[in-house]
């Protein structure tokens, strides 16, 4: 009782200091550093492509319109010529045909719209989440994960990542009792690319989520810096306006 | 122009009012940094009508639309990601500036006689916003929003014998639904901004009419120069609006910082889960309130239910943000500022700061037996700083009071 007393408290002091809200509402799995830079287009026009062909059959982005990818350099013309699939024009939304109440049979879940995946789980989360898939025949797709316990969603990457079997090991509790836990996955099946190829592949796809999550958000740094540089200057004023008025002030 | 000015001055008090609010309203002239945060709320409050506005204008109060229009107006309305940011940040700094501005209330004893009325009526506006907050929360129709005012709505069930009926009432339906998003986006967009809008009026009127209290307590009124204006006053206009420039200027510094930076401000501002669009089947695993309610949130989590019903909690909770009201007259000290009060006050304005911050702290993490132990002994603080307030300010000792304001 008094170490759980004292570890509490550290607890709680760890939490105050440095983890937001946002994470803790995660569980304490590790998860790994998403590599997200929403300013590299290359990486955005990858992580894009990989969308539309992997996600954008079960997942719907209803609030991304197409031709947004702009936004990252691509023409409207090569929108249309190698992303436009599920859709007639680059100005209509990311939707998809498979209907809502079909998904959850098939899934026991329907298939979360992706707009702003990425601002309620964050990147490193869905960095972790959609390298951690492994095989479980248990379930009924045949696939399970690390990070999300009896997921719904089969490991539509596969054919890329290869199959990942779990290793398991012994551990006792605080009890005594001995229970087996996963201590890590390997490459049961290699798939067609490497494994460092398939990190980079799910990072690109990452950091068009994260992108996607916020579209404006490049704008908005460069806004910000742009309204912060002229609130400098008129701190200078409005400190000297202030100077002058006040002299007589005794 | 003169002649125009002339014109309207003898039908509308045009110049009068002009002298009576700014040019000719005296004010102490040793306002300290304290005393930026009012003409703060103010500009916060203008902030969030005009932009709550422009939202107003994009923004669909229907279950079906209420979600996704706001992901509209962050993706296809030009800036309206900006006007988005701006309100949602404005709504937390809102009560930053608006409890500072408490404090400094607490710190100088503004809620002395005669400046009852102000507190009073400071005190409504606190109530209003709190409303005003909450019902303008439950509109992006995210998770937390859903969930945050199921949990909130519940607790007027615990009022005995009518509560069920009054949850009903306050929902329009048995479970947060359409029906309430809608009387919702009403009561935020006209009944409590309305309502606000009054307050902060009489507020301003009442504070003119007996005069700004100032960081030593004195009533400048007391000792007037030749010309019959205080010796310690200057004029509002100009000294105190190119003051509050200054002022507005470092509070925009930091406010945009937030608003363009980090405007989800680590999940206290917008939370990860109001990312989610709501979903009446699918409880999130840990419900908190926004920040600026916490301490409330962990007062109520505190009491224990008492005869099956979670009643005393809710009362508790209602009577931390009611205490508030009676402070000008638990206080029976004989001076007004801290600057001449002696120890025991001092004591206990700290422990009450710290019991309001660890209280809100406690309030945004999930509840523990720990810390459950914790909440109660702070808020047995937060109570004893009101209830011994009569005791402790009668036997503590003080400094003498100058005839006038000591400092510039």
């Amino acid at each position: 009782m008094k170490m759980n007393v004292v570890s509490s408290a550290k607890n709680l002091l760890f939490m105050l200091l440095v983890v937001p809200v946002a994470a803790m509402a995660s569980t304490a799995m590790h998860v790994d550093k998403a590599p997200v830079n929403v300013k590299d287009n290359e990486s955005l026009q990858r992580g894009a492509a990989v969308f539309v062909n992997y996600c954008l059959t079960c997942h719907s982005a209803n609030y991304m319109r197409y031709n947004r990818m702009q936004d990252f350099g691509l023409t409207e013309q090569q929108i249309k010529d190698n992303l436009l699939f599920a859709a007639e024009k680059p100005g209509e939304t990311m939707k998809i045909a498979m209907r809502p109440k079909e998904a959850k049979q098939w899934f026991g879940a329907t298939p979360p719209d992706l707009s702003v995946i990425a601002r309620s789980r964050g990147a490193d989360w869905l960095y972790t989440y959609l390298r951690s898939f492994y095989r479980d025949e248990t379930r009924p797709t045949g696939w399970n994960n690390l990070v999300f316990d009896k997921v719904g969603m089969p490991h539509v990457l596969q054919e890329l990542q290869g199959h990942l079997v779990p290793v398991w090991k012994t551990v006792k509790n605080e009890e005594g009792h001995e229970h087996r836990v996963i201590d890590h996955l390997t490459l049961a099946k290699p798939g067609k690319i490497t494994q460092a190829e398939y990190d980079a592949l799910v990072g690109d796809l990452v950091n068009y989520l994260v992108w996607m999550g916020e579209p404006a958000q490049t704008q908005r740094k460069t806004v910000g810096l742009a309204v912060l540089f002229f609130l400098g200057i008129f701190y200078l004023v409005a400190f000297y306006l202030k100077r002058e008025f006040w002299k007589d002030v005794h | 122009m003169e002649k125009l000015l002339n014109w309207v001055d003898e039908r509308f008090p045009l110049t009068a009012t002009y002298k009576a609010h700014l040019s000719e309203y005296y004010a102490p002239k040793n306002f300290n940094f304290w005393y930026f945060f009012g003409s703060l709320a103010l500009l916060v409050l203008v902030l969030q009508i005009v932009t709550g506005i422009f939202l107003t204008m994009h923004y669909k109060p229907d279950a079906e639309l209420a979600f996704a229009s706001v992901e509209y107006i962050m993706r296809d309305v030009d800036w309206g990601w900006l006007i988005r940011y701006l309100h949602s940040t404005g709504a937390s700094a809102f009560f930053v500036v608006v409890y500072l501005h408490m404090f400094r209330g607490l710190l100088y004893g503004s809620y002395r006689q005669p400046r009852e009325l102000i507190w009073i009526f400071g005190v409504i506006i606190y109530l209003v916003l709190m409303g005003e907050a909450f019902f303008g929360y439950l509109l992006p129709w995210g998770q937390m929003s859903y969930w945050g005012a199921q949990v909130i709505v519940n607790l007027f069930g615990a009022v005995p014998f009518i509560g069920q009926d009054l949850s009903l009432w306050i929902r329009g339906d048995y479970v947060v639904s359409d029906a309430t998003l809608n009387r919702f986006f009403a009561f935020h967009v006209i009944a409590f901004p309305l309502v606000l809008l009054g307050l902060v009026a009489a507020h301003l009127v009442a504070l003119h009419e007996v005069g700004s209290n100032n960081p030593d307590g004195v009533e400048i009124k007391k000792l007037k120069g030749e010309d019959g204006h205080p010796l310690d006053g200057i004029p509002f206009h100009p000294y105190y609006t190119v003051k509050d420039i200054l002022g507005v200027v470092v509070f925009l510094i930091v406010f945009t910082a937030i608003v363009f930076f980090a405007p989800e401000m680590g999940g206290y501002f917008l939370e990860a889960n109001n990312f989610i669009p709501a979903d009446p089947f699918k409880t999130p695993e840990h419900i908190a309130p926004v920040w600026y309610f916490t301490p409330y949130y962990a007062i109520l989590r505190a009491v224990p239910p008492m005869f099956g019903s979670q009643f005393p909690g809710v009362a508790l909770m209602g009577v931390a943000v009611l205490i508030f009201f009676l402070l000008p007259w638990l206080d029976k000290s004989p001076v007004k500022s801290i600057r001449y009060r002696g120890p025991k006050f001092k004591i206990a304005l700290t422990l009450f700061v710290i019991a309001f911050i660890g209280l809100g702290i406690l309030g945004i993490l999930p509840a523990n037996v720990l810390y459950t132990w914790i909440a109660r002994g702070l808020s047995v603080i937060y109570f004893a700083f009101f209830l011994l307030m009569p005791w402790y300010t009668r036997t503590d000792t003080y400094k003498p009071v100058p005839e006038r304001v000591t400092d510039k």
